[in-house]
Formats: structure tokens, sequence, C-alpha cells
């Protein structure tokens, strides 16, 4: 089974925000929640670059470690779930998270928190697949059609890679040793404890 | 700044010599590596702009997370551990080793008002707020170790959500209570001289002396500070988690829970020992929150001083207008 990744490489994000607007329209990602942003660092200064963050689907997830009801689960694919069933909307995940992936609607009393949605990969969640109860929860389930995440197909200048990590990897470090640069794979060692080498 | 242009720099030079010489000199780290290697070293954010409202999105990564993490799950659970268990331990030895602590002379049958009904109901009230709100703190530290194998994940999760709600309700009459305990029982747990006798001559407890005390005694005035100056630390980093990123940010955040869980389960031990002792550890010391009236011999033998007091109080007391001189009639 492949293990998926996402890679963003930010010599080609032209921070047009499509992918954000693509996750958003396919998954009916409720207002106020966002499954990916794009942060944009030295702004306006030498070295800037957008970069399109998601969760990563972390190897050994914090998020899943710290989960005081343990509702992830990671799928064959390597692709970091959880139960909206289970999850009490404590925040724990938000807070071990490095990339700020976990988010909650606001509900209830207080600033309390609904339960948390976070990015699928667009692989929908513990539901039967491609149901309603999937889709109205966790939005659609792409991986189960056999096609990948939409944000990254949506790219237009296919600055976002998503899919089998080893395949992403290379593409990556095929553009690197073509034009000579790049900033590499933002979040991976952070994510994953690896870089691509180039 | 400066890393950062050296870090872009590595990347192009890297870059300007590929493919010959990159495989066979040692790889420079790319701009995104060195940026996430310092940014955990200094433990500082990867800080960027974003077109959304949302502040906190504008954070691509926090590498404080797995400080977090390792405290909550290795530190949190070990101190938590240690604390309430190594309690309860000490807890059974000193039963088995001493017994249950009687009234010396036994009951008098003549009792003294040691706590009127503001004093039990605040008590009651902070005591069953506290109960609550620990175990329902001490389940999402331990639960999915301990009760989540045993009752199955949708019914730890009702229990979770249930806690959560307990959790976040009862912290105001909580702290309602603790402001009333305060008010009401300051003047009489102000630290001095006899507290430190007391100290030195274990409380009564572990040596055969009998110290005196007033109407506390040192072991009590440590009670009551714990709990006071305790709970007002655990309220306010309490209140921070309920309000999330409403007063601060994300090391706030995670600062606050560290500050809160931590002297939460110290709290929840140094409580254990206030319980024990006041309920099966010592004969004659319930009453005293119970009906609020202990025996004569219990309050001369552990509040010396202030059964004087009392009975001076008792003594010098106005007659009641009518009343008449005993044997004047
Ligand atoms: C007085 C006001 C209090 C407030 C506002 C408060 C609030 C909170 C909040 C919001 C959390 C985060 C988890 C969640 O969302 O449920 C929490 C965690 C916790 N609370 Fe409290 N709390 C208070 C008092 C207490 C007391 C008195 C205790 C102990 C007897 C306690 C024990 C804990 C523990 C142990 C945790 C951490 C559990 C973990 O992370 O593993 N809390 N509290
Ligand atoms: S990016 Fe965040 S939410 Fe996603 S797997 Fe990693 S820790 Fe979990
Ligand atoms: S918010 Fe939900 S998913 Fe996240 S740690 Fe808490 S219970 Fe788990």
């Amino acid at each position: 089974m492949a293990r998926m990744k996402f890679l963003l490489d930010a010599e080609r994000c032209i921070e047009c925000n499509a992918c954000v607007t693509a996750c958003k329209n396919e998954h009916e990602v409720p207002w106020g929640i966002n499954r990916r942003r794009v942060v944009t660092i030295n702004d306006g200064k030498p070295g800037e670059r957008s970069i399109s963050m998601a969760c990563m689907h972390c190897t050994d997830a914090p998020c899943a470690a710290v989960c005081p009801v343990s509702c992830f689960y990671t799928t064959a694919d390597a692709v970091v779930l959880h139960d909206k069933d289970l999850c009490i909307g404590c925040g724990y995940c938000f807070y071990a998270c490095p990339f700020g992936a976990p988010q909650y609607p606001r509900l209830g009393n207080f600033g309390s928190r609904g339960k948390m949605d976070k990015c699928t990969f667009c692989a929908g969640g513990p539901q039967a697949d491609n149901t309603q109860a999937e889709y109205i929860q966790y939005g659609s389930n792409r991986l189960a059609e056999g096609k990948l995440p939409l944000c990254a197909e949506m790219c237009s200048t296919k600055a976002l890679l998503a899919g089998d990590g080893e395949i992403i990897a290379s593409i990556y470090r095929e553009r690197v040793q073509r034009r000579g640069y790049g900033t590499g794979a933002w979040g991976w060692r952070t994510a994953y404890r690896e870089t691509v080498a180039i | 700044m400066k890393l950062r242009i050296l870090g872009l720099l590595a990347a192009l030079l890297i870059g300007a010599a590929a493919p010959a010489i990159a495989q066979t000199a040692p790889r420079a780290p790319s701009m995104a590596e060195e940026m996430e290697v310092q940014a955990l070293l200094r433990g500082t954010h990867i800080q960027g702009r974003i077109s959304i409202p949302d502040e906190k999105a504008a954070t691509l990564i926090q590498p404080e997370g797995r400080e977090w993490r390792a405290f909550h799950n290795v530190t949190l659970a070990w101190v938590g551990g240690i604390a309430v268990l190594g309690m309860l331990a000490i807890l059974t030895v000193f039963r088995l080793s001493k017994g249950r602590i009687p009234i010396e002379g036994g009951r008098s049958g003549r009792t003294l008002l040691r706590f009127n009904v503001l004093e039990r109901g605040n008590h009651w009230m902070v005591a069953s707020c506290f109960i609550i709100l620990g175990l329902s703190g001490l389940n999402l530290t331990f639960g999915r170790h301990i009760l989540l194998p045993i009752v199955g994940p949708e019914a730890f999760t009702a229990i979770s959500q249930w806690g959560k709600y307990a959790h976040n309700f009862l912290a105001f009459p909580f702290t309602l209570g603790l402001v009333v305990m305060l008010l009401i029982w300051v003047k009489d747990n102000i630290p001095n001289a006899r507290d430190i006798a007391w100290f030195k001559a274990g409380g009564g407890l572990i040596g055969n002396e009998h110290p005196q005390a007033g109407r506390f005694n040192g072991g009590q005035k440590m009670v009551f500070w714990i709990t006071v100056l305790g709970g007002a630390v655990v309220a306010v980093s309490g209140y921070l988690l309920v309000f999330p990123f409403f007063f601060t940010g994300m090391e706030g955040m995670q600062l606050s829970h560290i500050i809160h869980s931590l002297l939460s389960v110290l709290m929840i031990a140094a409580m254990l020992a206030h319980i024990y002792i006041g309920s099966v550890g010592m004969d004659g010391a319930f009453d005293a929150m119970g009906t609020g009236q202990v025996d004569l011999n219990w309050a001369k033998q552990h509040h010396g001083l202030w059964a004087q007091e009392e009975l001076a109080k008792g003594r010098t007391a106005v007659q009641p207008p009518g009343a008449k001189a005993s044997g004047a009639d």
C-alpha cells in the first residue's frame, strides 16, 4: 500500500487559494473552518514563499497520541482519520498538532468546541464509503473512488502534490534537479522525520 | 533572518551545483528544513501572513506541540499516577500501622459548635465540586488507559462528554465557594509560631506528643492555603482553557494546561490525605463537617486553645434578658 503524503513546492505556489476553495467546496466545509490554508512567509521580503498547508497525516501522529478518547486511526494508506462520533471537542489535538490542522465549530456553552474537523486526505471517515452519513460528517471520499485529493488535483501550477510519498518525492526531486533550486519539502521533517534528498 | 538567507543561499548553491556535486558532497539543508530545525531548537513558530480571519492559522508550524505532547502523555501521567497512588499507599500504611486515631478519654457527651450552617454548606459545595472536577479531569488523563478498555469507546465518549460539561459548569460554584471559604476562614488561618511547634511535634500524628492548636492547627492551615491558593491558580488557568484562545495564544493555552493539570493532580493527592483524616482516619473529626457539633474531648485533644476560648465565651456569655441567676428561686 502507498504511504500517502502532501508535498508543497513553494517555488511554484502563487497563493491563488484555489486549493482552499476546492477543499471548501468539495466537502462543504462550514464557515469558520479551514481544512487547508495558504500561509505566506517573509511576506514582501526576499525569500517570500507561499505554502499551502493542511493536515500532513503525520507518522506517529501527535494528535492521535494525545486524544483523551483515542478516536484517531490510521488507514492502510497511512492517512490519519478520526471518528467524530467519539470526539468530545477537548481541543487537545490542536495543542499537539505542529501544523494547526484540527478545526472546531464553535458550539454550546462558553467558547467550547464542537467535534473536531480536519483534512481527511479526501478519504472520508469511519462510516461506510461514500454514504450520505459519511459525506455529512467528513465530506467526500475520493480515495475510495480511486481519485487523489482535490486540492492537489486542482492546483494549476502543480505546486501542491498529493499521493504516494515515494512518487511525489521523485517528482519534486526531478524538478529541483532540472531547475536548479528549491526550498525543500515544507513540513516533511516535522511530519515524517525525513526530507526529500535531492 | 540571517539564517533564512543562509538557508536560501545553501539551497541555491546546491541547486546550482547539482546534479554532479550533490551526489558526492554532503547535502546542505533546504530552507524548509533549516526553518523547521531552527523553530524546533529555539521553540519559536514559523509564522506568516494569512488571508483568512483566523489569526491562529498564520502559524505554519508550531514545534512546541511536541513538548506539550510529551508533557501530557508522559510527565503528567507519571506525576499524576505517583501523586495519587503514592498518597493512597502512604495512607494505607499509616492506617495499618497507627489505626484510627481515637478520642482520648472517649466521648464526653458534651458538644461544641465548630462549623455553622454556612461554613458546612460552603465546605460541601467546594468539596463535591472538587471531587467531580477531579474525577472528570483524571478521566482525561487516565481514562483511555483504564476506563476505555472496560466500557468500550461509545460509553467512554459519553462519560467523557458529560465529564467535560460537568468540569466546565462546576468550575463556577467551585470558584464561588473558594472565595467564600477565604472570606470566612482566613482570620483563623494566619500562620503563627504555634504552627511551627505543631509541625515539629509531627502534628501529634507521628510522635506521641499533643501539640497545642487554636481553631485550626498547622496541618489544617496548610490544607486551607493549598485549597485557596492552589484553587485560585487552578481556577484562573482553568478559565483560560474554558475560553480557548480568547485571552491567550498557543503557548499560553499549552502553558495554562500544564499548570492546571499538574497543580490539579498534586491538589488531588493533598485532598486525599485531607479526606482520610477528616473521615475514617480520626474518630470524631467528621462531626465537625457533619452535624457541626464536635465532642468536647475531641476539641480539647486537637484544638485545645480553641476549646478553651469557646468554653470561656460560654462562661462570660451575656445573660439573656429575663434570665434568673441559678438558685434564685
Ligand atoms: C475552577 C475552575 C476549573 C476550570 C475552569 C477548569 C477547566 C478545565 C479545562 C477547560 C480543562 C481542559 C479539558 C476540558 O476541556 O475538559 C481542564 C483540565 C483538567 N482539569 Fe480542570 N478546571 C477547573 C478546576 C479543576 C479542579 C479543581 C481539578 C482537580 C481537582 C481539575 C482537574 C483537571 C485536570 C486533571 C485536567 C487535565 C486532564 C488532562 O489533560 O489529562 N480542574 N480543566
Ligand atoms: S498534521 Fe496535525 S492533525 Fe494531521 S496527523 Fe499531523 S498532528 Fe494530526
Ligand atoms: S478534540 Fe476530539 S479528536 Fe481532538 S483530542 Fe479532543 S477528543 Fe480527540
